[in-house]
């Protein structure tokens, strides 16, 4: 059990022992010393904390079978901690209630989910909608399917040069009569711009328009009250929150999903089949088509608890503080060029350095045991907007320290003086 | 910090990363493809002039990619002009085997041109970074497809 209080120090040392992975060398070779593991790619995924390693072993060992399912002793053990994770998320952002938490099994799942239910129900010919340029892929893809199908508008919200959401140009969109929905990242995943969600929310209830938030990144950097904000919809995902893969999450308004027919069909979300009719469960089960992520769903509720035993706010505060350190660092490079700079932005520092690729940058860097992405961060269209075919891109976590963000730009330097 | 990087970075690469040959679109070509690694975003044209007689007069490329993609493809130019197109699929067949496999695995392709062979293995090195494959081969795959007529490709 963990003990912790909210308002203990932050001892991230400490908190590094609950991160198994931390401990271990990388490129280790006969002859050859290992490099002590810089962990920043957690923007794409980050590292599991015993907590929830256990959690999801005890489970398969002591508790396990399917869901909602059985009679049997098992299965009512299984079905109640399943559910617990349910209480537990609807807590995590503040929803008004746990039917509101609607399981996927990724945040992918879920904005195919809506673009597919709500969106294919509550769109038609015409109808637009507003995207940022600075959405991931599975926030574009989803939608443009849905274009493909019943000839939807999409509209694109830009950014201003730091990476900062452009709100004038959101409110000039946003005066077209036919917006049906704005769907907007809460956290940039490349350019770590946290985007001003309740602003945003009100503008978009204002012009007769429903709101979803990408908080895929936002989540595991801040606290967030989908409530306070105003959201329709928010969606999140599990492996970025220290949780599993396979398990994401779909905040939706209780009347807004009640308002939606099921989006895959299967067992667990019907309530009687037969061949002439099949009537559906309730919301959320209605959406959870087939035996869901069990395993996941206790690994990911295990997260929850230990990030809250921790505190989204101290999480925040020490992300920050890194944030702060790391970008003074970086900028001091010649040659380097941060890409997102907005004043309100998550641990995620995208960049590029002149003459050198990216691909060369992360190649190089790992070899002293800095794992950082390089790429396009599924956000290709962002990356035409700064003119840049990829970035290099570190992305802190509540457990990674200054030393680290020493380390970074100690291996930043040492590969701008390779190429030189 | 590097130093083991050494095998991959070789100068010759490095060189060739900083200032490639035969770079930009020649106005003369009667063969091009289009290749991207989408998994980095490299995109590159590869543009081919073809002879009378079957053999490459003029290779040229543009585009934007790593060092280790744009040595690649400035290698690549390099060696492939006055080869037939069978001698310039027998080098990419080589090249193939040299970044993905070990030695005593390599196929048979056709005659090869010992001096080229001996030009390209500077590359070799990326045999031990699997994700960085790609990036050697890019060049040559395109390539392939400007000679088979495909104006497309990518390496996925």
């Amino acid at each position: 059990m963990d003990t912790r209080l909210t308002n203990a120090p932050y001892d991230v040392e400490k908190i590094r022992q609950d991160f198994p992975i931390l401990t271990r060398l990388v490129h280790e070779k006969p002859g050859r010393p290992g490099k002590p593991l810089v962990y920043l790619d957690n923007a794409a995924s980050a590292q599991k904390p015993r907590a929830v390693i256990d959690a999801m072993a005890n489970f398969m060992a002591h508790d396990y079978s399917n869901v909602h399912r059985g009679v049997h002793y098992l299965s009512q053990v299984a079905t109640t901690l399943y559910e617990a994770t349910r209480v537990k998320t609807a807590t995590f952002l503040n929803a008004p209630s746990p039917d509101t938490i609607v399981f996927t099994r990724s945040a992918t799942e879920a904005f195919n989910l809506v673009a597919s239910s709500w969106g294919g129900t509550h769109l038609k010919a015409g109808d637009e909608i507003i995207l940022s340029v600075m959405e991931h892929h599975a926030n574009i893809v989803p939608w443009q399917l849905l274009r493909g199908r019943t000839g939807i508008v999409i509209k694109v919200a830009p950014v201003l040069d730091d990476g900062t959401l452009d709100l004038d140009a959101l409110a000039d969109l946003l005066k077209s009569p036919k917006v049906k929905l704005v769907s907007i990242t809460h956290g940039s995943n490349v350019l770590g711009t946290v985007t001003p969600a309740a602003e945003i929310a009100r503008m978009a209830h204002a012009a007769g328009a429903k709101v979803l938030f990408d908080g895929s990144q936002a989540a595991v950097h801040m606290p967030v009250d989908v409530q306070a904000i105003d959201a329709d919809f928010y969606i999140m995902t599990g492996h970025k929150l220290y949780g599993p893969t396979g398990f994401g999450v779909l905040y939706g308004k209780a009347d807004i999903l009640e308002s939606m027919p099921p989006y895959q069909g299967g067992g667990d979300m019907i309530q009687t089949v037969t061949f002439e009719e099949t009537t559906f469960r309730e919301v959320p089960h209605r959406f959870e088509a087939g035996t869901p992520p069990i395993v996941e769903g206790i690994g990911f509720g295990a997260a929850i608890d230990y990030v809250t035993a921790l505190g989204m706010g101290a999480i925040h505060a020490h992300e920050q503080r890194l944030l702060a350190y790391a970008t003074e660092k970086l900028r001091a490079i010649d040659g380097l060029r941060l890409i997102g700079t907005s004043p309100t932005k998550a641990a995620i520092l995208s960049f590029t350095i002149e003459g050198v690729h990216p691909h060369d940058i992360g190649t190089l860097v790992d070899r002293a045991g800095v794992a950082v992405r390089v790429g396009r961060h599924c956000a290709e269209p962002l990356m035409d907007r700064f003119g840049v075919g990829a970035t290099a891109r570190a992305s802190f976590a509540l457990y990674n320290t200054e030393a680290e963000a020493d380390a970074l730009v100690d291996a930043v330097r040492a590969v701008r003086e390779f190429f030189n | 910090m590097f130093d083991d990087l050494r095998d991959l970075y070789q100068e010759v690469i490095l060189d060739h990363g900083k200032h490639p040959r035969n770079f930009g679109k020649p106005e003369a070509f009667n063969r091009m493809a289009r290749g991207e690694n989408p998994l980095c975003g490299d995109k590159i044209n590869i543009y081919l002039m073809i002879g009378p007689d079957g053999r490459v007069i003029e290779a040229h490329f543009d585009g934007r990619g790593c060092a280790i993609s744009q040595a690649s493809a400035s290698l690549m130019t390099e060696t492939l002009k006055g080869k037939t197109e069978a001698e310039a699929e027998a080098l990419f067949g080589h090249f193939h085997d040299m970044c993905t496999k070990d030695d005593h695995e390599h196929t048979d392709h056709g005659p090869l041109d010992p001096e080229a062979v001996e030009r390209l293995d500077v590359l070799a090195g990326v045999r031990e970074f699997p994700m960085r494959v790609k990036c050697a081969t890019l060049a040559w795959h395109t390539m392939h497809a400007a000679l088979s007529g495909d104006e497309k490709t990518t390496t996925e």
